[in-house]
C-alpha cells in the first residue's frame, strides 16, 4: 500500500512538474485520478511542460496564447488586441510545425496551417501541456506522432463531491477597456458512469485601447511622442461546448461538440499616415468528435478517435476614404469567404509483449476539403481536397534504467482539385527516436536523447493561393536532435518542498522551409520560400515550492537561449541576410511565475521577457531591431465559502508598467490593463 | 518565517533585474559612405533613391547620393524630419523633382510626401489613397490611383488621377481612367496613362487613357495590351509601353503609340519591366517568372527609339549582372550616362545599388535599404 502510494507521488510529480504544491483536495486527487489512467508514463524521456490547476487558472492570462507564453521555447507570435491574431511558435520552427491538440484530437486548418490560439479560452481549460518531438507515450493516434512539437489542450471533465449531481458555476469578467465577458459551466452526473458539462461563454468588446510611439533625437529632446487609440480590434464571440463522458469496464469513451462564433476587426500594421483600418473577419467554427479507450486484454489495448470540422471564414477589406468630396476605396479590396471540412478517424492498437515492451499500430484517416467564394476576383478558385493517411508503428522498451521509443510514421498524401494545377501526389517515411536513462537508483535523475525527422504538407494557400501560391511546393523537413535531463530533488530534503529542473539542448535543422508572413493585411499571406535555417538553444526549467505555515508558495521560472539562422540561397546567390537571426527570434527569453496562496486568498505574479529581436525585414542591422519588451502581471483572488455556494473574486493587472510594445513590428499592444472576474459556484 | 520571505523576494529581485532593459527608441539615424571619387563637373549634383518598403513595415526610406562627395547616405528621411510620426511611411512607389520640390508617392502610407529639394525636409503631405506615379505639366503635378468609386463587386472600381497645384499644393480636380493606373506620360497638352487592371486577374484592363488636360476629361481609351504599366516618350513623340503580360502564356511585351494619331503603331515583342530614356536610347530590363522552371529570367538591352531597334542585348558587359538576383530599379544620369540598377533581392533584405560607367562595367556598389526602387536626379537651378 505504501508503495502504490509513493508511486502515485512520484508520478503526480512527474507528470504535472507544474501543478502546485499544495492545493484543494478535489484538485489533486482529479489530478491523481488522471495519472491512474495514463497508465505508463515517459516524462523522462520527452521534455514536457505543463500548466495546470490553480496555477493556470490564476495566471492573469486571457487565452491559450497568453498561457503558452510561460513556457520555455515558445514564441507566441500576437498581433495585439483582444480580437487579434495569436500563434505559437516552438523552437523557431514555425508555427506550422506545432500541433495543437484540444481534447486528445489535433485542431486542423489544411487552408493556412495557422490555429488562432487567442480563440481558445482558459476557462475551461483543466491543463496545458507542451512536447518537444511528441507526446510521450506510444498509445497514441499517427497524428500524435506528426508534428515537430505538440501543443495538448485539455478541457475539464466532471467531478462531483461527495454525493453531489450537479455543479454550476457562472462568471463574469470585465476590464479597463471595454469588455463584457459572461460564462457559465454546468457538470451533470448522468449515471455512476456517465456524466456531462455544457458551457458557453459570450465575449463583446470594442477592443480600443491607447497605444504610444515615441522617439527621441540623438540629443535627448523628444522627436516625436503620439498617442492614439487602437481601432478596429473589437469582438463580438460567442463559444459553446458540450461534452458528455462515459465509464466503460476496462476502458472510457467521451464525445464532445464545440462551436464557437465570432465576428471580428482585424486590426492592420499602424503605418505612417494610416493608423485604422477595416478589414473585418467573421468565424464559424464547428467540430465534433469522439473518443473511446479500452484494455481489451491484459495485453491489448484499444483506442479509437472520430471527429467531424467544419470551419468557415469570410472575410471582408473594404476601407473608404474620400478624395475631393467624393467617397473612393482605399487599398485593395476583398470580399471572401471559405469554407472548410475535415473528416478524420483514428484506430490505435497497442499490444504487451512484455511487461517492459510494448508496441503499437495507429492509422489515422483525414480528409480535407476547401471551398471559396470570392467576389471580384476572376480567376477560378481550385477547390482542393486531399486525402491522408498515416500509419505509425512504434514501440517502447525498458531495461533497467534504460528506456528507448521507436516509431516510424508512413505518410501518404493524395490531392485533387477542380481546377488549375494539383500538386502530385506524396509519400513520406519519417523516423523518430527516444532515449532515456536514470544512473542512479537513489536519485530522480534522468538522462534523454531524441532526434526525429518530420514534415509538413504546403498548405492549401501555399499550393492554391491565386498569383501566390504554387503547386509544386515539396514539403518542409525538419529534423530535430535533442539532449537533456530532469533532476527532481526529493520532497523536504533541502529549503525547497520541491524543487525540479529540466534543462534540454537541441539542434533543428529545417530544408526546403516554406514561410509564409503576413503582409499590411493579416489575413493575406506572403510566400517565401526561405531555403534553409539552422537553429540551435538551450531551454531551462525550474520548478519549487515551499509551505511556510500556512503560505503555499511555488514558483515556476524558464529561460531560453535561441539561435536561429537563415541560410537561404535565391538563385544561387546569398541574399544580403545570409547567415542572419531569422525574424522575431530573440537570442533570450524567459519567464517567471510566482504563486502564493493564503487560505482563502491567492496571489500570482508572472513575468515574461523577450530579448532583443529583429524584425520581417530580416537583416540583423540596427533599423531593423525590436526592442526587448517585458510585462509584469499581477493577479489577486480571493474565495468566499457560503453555505452551499462558493464566491470568488479575482483582480488582475496586466503589463503592470504600462510598457508601450510590439510583439510584431507595427502592430502595438495594449498597456496597463485591469481585469475583474466574478464567479459563484452551486 | 519573515527571514524566509525576504529569501525569497530577495531571490526575485535579483532575477529580475538581471534582465536588459529597453533603451529610449532614438529616430531613425543615416549613414554614410564613401563611394565614388568626388566630381565637380555638370550641373547634376546627386540623386535621392528612394527604398520602397516591404508591405506593412512602414519602411520606406529614402537615400541621397552626393556626386560632389562621392558619398552615399542611407535612410535621411527620419533624421531630416524628426517631428513626423511614423516616418516616411509604407511602400514607396514613386519620386520626382519638379521645380524646387520633391515629390516622394508612399503608395500605403495613402499620401504625396512633398520635400525641399536641398533639406529634404518636408513641406506638405497631400492625402491620395494608393497612390502610384506622379508626373508634372506646367504648375500642375499629376498623381495616378487605383482608388476609385466603390463598387458591388470589389476591385471594380476604376482609378483615378488626381491634378495637383505645385504652389498650393492642393488636389484641384480629379478625373477617372482606366483600372488600376500605373505611370503616365504628357505630350501636346494631353496626358496619356497606363490602365493595368492589376486587381482584375485574369481579366487585366488593356488600355492606355488619353486625358485632354484643359477639361481634364478623358477623351480616348488606346487599346494596346494587358497589365501595362511603364511608360514613357522620346523626342519625336512617340510613347513607349510596356506591358507585363500574364505571368503565364502572354509575355511581357513593349508597345508603340502614335501621339499625332493617338493609336498603337507598334509591338516590338521585346520583354520589358523596367526602363529609362536617355536622348534616344531607351535602356531596359525585364524580370520575368517561368513557371515551367521556377525560376526567373532576367534580359536587359539598349534599344535605339530613332531606328527602333534593339542596338544591344546588355546593358551590364563585366558579368557583375549574374550578381544581382531581382534587377528593380534603373536609372541612366543623362549627363555622364552612368548607370544605375538596383537589385530587390527578395524584396524582404536590404538591397544594393550598383553604378556602372557608360560602356557597362562595374563603377561602385553598396547597400541600400529594402526594395531599393526609384531614382530622382538633383540638378542644379
Amino acid at each position: 500500500m505504501y508503495n502504490l502510494k509513493k508511486t502515485f507521488l512520484a508520478a503526480f510529480l512527474v507528470f504535472v512538474p507544474f501543478l502546485l504544491h499544495s492545493q484543494a483536495a478535489t484538485d489533486s486527487s482529479r489530478v491523481l485520478k488522471e495519472v491512474i489512467l495514463k497508465g505508463k508514463p515517459y516524462q523522462e524521456v520527452i521534455p514536457v511542460q505543463s500548466l495546470s490547476g490553480v496555477l493556470l487558472q490564476n495566471l492573469a492570462s486571457h487565452n491559450v496564447a497568453d498561457a503558452l507564453r510561460y513556457f520555455a521555447g515558445t514564441q507566441i507570435k500576437d498581433y495585439g488586441g483582444v480580437g487579434g491574431l495569436k500563434t505559437v511558435d516552438v523552437r523557431n520552427m514555425g508555427t506550422h510545425h506545432v500541433g495543437v491538440f484540444y481534447d486528445g484530437i489535433q485542431l486542423g486548418n489544411a487552408q493556412n496551417g495557422v490555429t488562432d490560439l487567442g480563440k481558445y479560452s482558459l476557462d475551461d481549460m483543466e491543463s496545458l501541456t507542451m512536447y518537444n518531438g511528441q507526446k510521450s507515450e506510444i498509445f497514441q493516434s499517427a497524428k500524435d506522432f506528426a508534428s515537430a512539437s505538440a501543443i495538448y489542450m485539455k478541457t475539464k471533465r466532471p467531478v462531483f463531491s461527495g454525493s453531489k449531481k450537479t455543479n454550476l458555476l457562472v462568471r463574469y469578467k470585465t476590464m479597463s477597456i471595454n469588455y463584457h465577458d459572461p460564462s457559465f459551466r454546468w457538470e451533470q452526473k448522468l449515471s455512476d458512469k456517465v456524466s456531462m458539462s455544457v458551457s458557453s461563454e459570450y465575449i463583446k468588446s470594442n477592443g480600443q485601447y491607447k497605444f504610444r510611439y515615441k522617439r527621441k533625437n540623438q540629443d535627448g529632446s523628444t522627436a516625436y511622442d503620439t498617442t492614439s487609440t487602437r481601432w478596429n480590434s473589437d469582438i463580438e464571440a460567442l463559444r459553446f461546448e458540450s461534452g458528455v463522458y462515459g465509464q466503460l469496464n476496462k476502458g472510457s469513451w467521451d464525445a464532445k461538440v464545440y462551436y464557437y462564433d465570432s465576428e471580428r476587426g482585424a486590426p492592420g500594421a499602424i503605418v505612417e499616415n494610416k493608423f485604422s483600418d477595416g478589414f473585418r473577419q467573421f468565424d464559424k467554427n464547428f467540430f465534433a468528435q469522439a473518443n473511446l479507450v479500452k484494455d481489451v486484454s491484459e495485453k491489448y489495448k484499444l483506442q479509437l478517435k472520430g471527429k467531424f470540422a467544419y470551419d468557415y471564414t469570410h472575410y471582408i477589406a473594404r476601407d473608404t476614404t474620400t478624395v475631393l468630396d467624393e467617397t473612393v476605396t482605399e487599398g485593395a479590396q476583398s470580399d471572401d469567404s471559405y469554407f472548410q471540412q475535415e473528416t478524420y478517424f483514428s484506430a490505435v492498437n497497442m499490444y504487451s509483449i512484455l511487461p517492459t515492451w510494448d508496441v503499437s499500430l495507429s492509422t489515422d484517416f483525414q480528409y480535407n476539403k476547401l471551398n471559396a467564394t470570392r467576389r471580384g476576383i476572376q480567376t477560378q478558385f481550385s477547390f482542393p481536397q486531399r486525402y491522408t493517411a498515416l500509419v505509425s508503428l512504434a514501440s517502447s522498451y525498458r531495461y533497467e534504467g534504460f528506456k528507448v521509443l521507436g516509431n516510424v510514421l508512413a505518410t501518404r498524401v493524395i490531392e485533387e482539385v477542380k481546377y488549375n494545377a494539383k500538386a502530385p501526389n506524396k509519400t513520406e517515411f519519417t523516423p523518430a527516436l527516444f532515449l532515456g536513462y536514470t544512473p542512479f537508483k537513489k536519485y530522480d535523475f534522468n538522462l534523454r536523447a531524441f532526434a526525429k525527422r518530420i514534415f509538413r504538407m504546403p498548405t492549401f494557400n501555399d499550393l492554391y493561393y491565386t498569383m501566390v501560391g504554387s503547386s509544386t511546393l515539396r514539403p518542409e523537413y525538419m529534423n530535430q536532435y535533442d539532449v537533456g535531463f530532469t533532476y527532481n530533488i526529493p520532497a523536504g530534503k533541502y529549503f525547497f518542498d520541491k524543487f525540479s529542473i529540466q534543462a534540454d539542448a537541441y539542434y533543428t535543422n529545417t530544408k526546403d522551409k516554406i514561410v509564409a508572413a503576413p503582409t499590411g493585411n493579416l489575413f493575406r499571406w506572403m510566400m517565401t520560400n526561405m531555403g534553409q535555417v539552422k537553429g540551435k538553444g538551450v531551454e531551462t526549467v525550474v520548478n519549487m515550492g515551499k509551505n511556510i505555515d500556512k503560505i503555499n508558495l511555488s514558483a515556476n521560472l524558464t529561460y531560453t537561449y535561441s539561435q536561429s539562422q537563415d541560410f537561404t540561397k535565391f538563385a544561387g546567390l546569398e541574399l544580403s541576410s545570409y547567415g542572419d537571426q531569422i525574424p522575431y527570434t530573440p537570442w533570450h527569453s524567459g519567464s517567471g511565475i510566482l504563486n502564493a496562496g493564503y487560505e482563502f486568498w491567492n496571489f500570482n505574479y508572472s513575468f515574461i521577457y523577450v530579448g532583443k529581436r529583429y524584425n520581417g525585414n530580416v537583416n540583423n542591422i540596427k533599423v531593423n531591431e525590436v526592442q526587448p519588451w517585458y510585462t509584469h502581471d499581477l493577479a489577486v483572488q480571493k474565495s468566499f465559502t457560503f453555505n452551499t455556494f462558493k464566491l470568488n473574486g479575482s483582480v488582475e493587472v496586466n503589463n503592470a508598467f504600462n510598457q508601450n510594445y510590439e510583439v510584431i513590428y507595427n502592430y502595438p499592444m495594449p498597456g496597463r490593463t485591469f481585469k475583474f472576474i466574478i464567479s459563484i459556484e452551486l | 518565517m519573515k527571514k524566509t520571505i525576504i529569501k525569497i523576494l530577495l531571490g526575485v529581485s535579483i532575477i529580475v533585474s538581471l534582465v536588459s532593459c529597453r533603451e529610449d527608441e532614438t529616430i531613425f539615424l543615416s549613414s554614410d559612405v564613401s563611394v565614388a571619387a568626388p566630381r565637380s563637373d555638370g550641373k547634376i549634383e546627386g540623386f535621392y533613391l528612394l527604398n520602397e518598403g516591404n508591405m506593412g513595415m512602414n519602411r520606406a526610406s529614402i537615400d541621397i547620393f552626393n556626386y560632389r562627395t562621392g558619398n552615399y547616405t542611407t535612410d535621411v528621411y527620419s533624421e531630416r524630419n524628426p517631428t513626423v510620426v511614423k516616418e516616411l511611411g509604407d511602400v514607396g512607389n514613386d519620386i520626382q523633382i519638379y521645380g524646387n520640390k520633391v515629390y516622394a508617392v508612399i503608395n500605403v502610407s495613402n499620401k504625396v510626401e512633398v520635400l525641399e529639394k536641398w533639406t529634404a525636409k518636408r513641406i506638405k503631405k497631400i492625402d491620395i489613397p494608393n497612390c502610384r506615379y506622379v508626373t508634372f505639366y506646367k504648375d500642375k503635378a499629376y498623381v495616378s490611383s487605383y482608388a476609385g468609386p466603390v463598387a458591388i463587386d470589389p476591385n471594380a472600381e476604376i482609378g483615378f488621377v488626381a491634378e495637383i497645384d505645385t504652389t498650393s499644393l492642393e488636389i484641384k480636380r480629379k478625373v477617372n481612367v482606366g483600372y488600376q493606373p500605373e505611370q503616365m506620360v504628357i505630350h501636346n497638352g494631353k496626358l496619356y496613362v497606363a490602365n493595368s487592371g492589376g486587381y482584375r486577374v485574369p481579366n487585366y484592363d488593356r488600355t492606355v487613357s488619353v486625358i485632354d488636360l484643359e477639361t481634364f476629361t478623358e477623351i480616348k481609351k488606346i487599346d494596346v495590351g494587358i497589365n501595362l504599366y511603364g511608360m514613357q516618350i522620346d523626342s519625336r513623340g512617340d510613347i513607349y509601353v510596356s506591358s507585363r503580360g500574364d505571368y503565364y502564356n502572354t509575355p511581357s511585351n513593349l508597345f508603340v503609340i502614335d501621339t499625332n494619331t493617338d493609336e498603337k503603331k507598334m509591338q516590338l515583342d521585346l520583354p520589358v519591366l523596367g526602363m529609362c530614356m536617355v536622348e534616344d536610347l531607351l535602356y531596359f530590363y525585364s524580370v520575368q517568372w517561368s513557371y515551367l522552371t521556377n525560376s526567373n529570367k532576367i534580359t536587359y538591352g539598349i534599344f535605339d527609339t530613332k531606328t527602333k531597334k534593339v542596338i544591344s542585348d546588355k546593358i551590364i558587359t563585366d558579368g557583375t549582372d549574374k550578381k544581382i538576383m531581382i534587377p528593380y530599379g534603373l536609372q541612366v544620369n543623362p549627363e555622364t550616362k552612368e548607370i544605375y540598377i538596383t537589385d530587390a533581392q527578395n524584396y524582404v533584405v536590404t538591397g544594393y545599388i550598383y553604378c556602372f560607367t557608360p560602356d557597362g562595367k562595374l563603377k561602385w556598389k553598396t547597400t541600400a535599404g529594402n526594395i531599393p526602387a526609384h531614382i530622382a536626379f538633383i540638378t542644379k537651378n
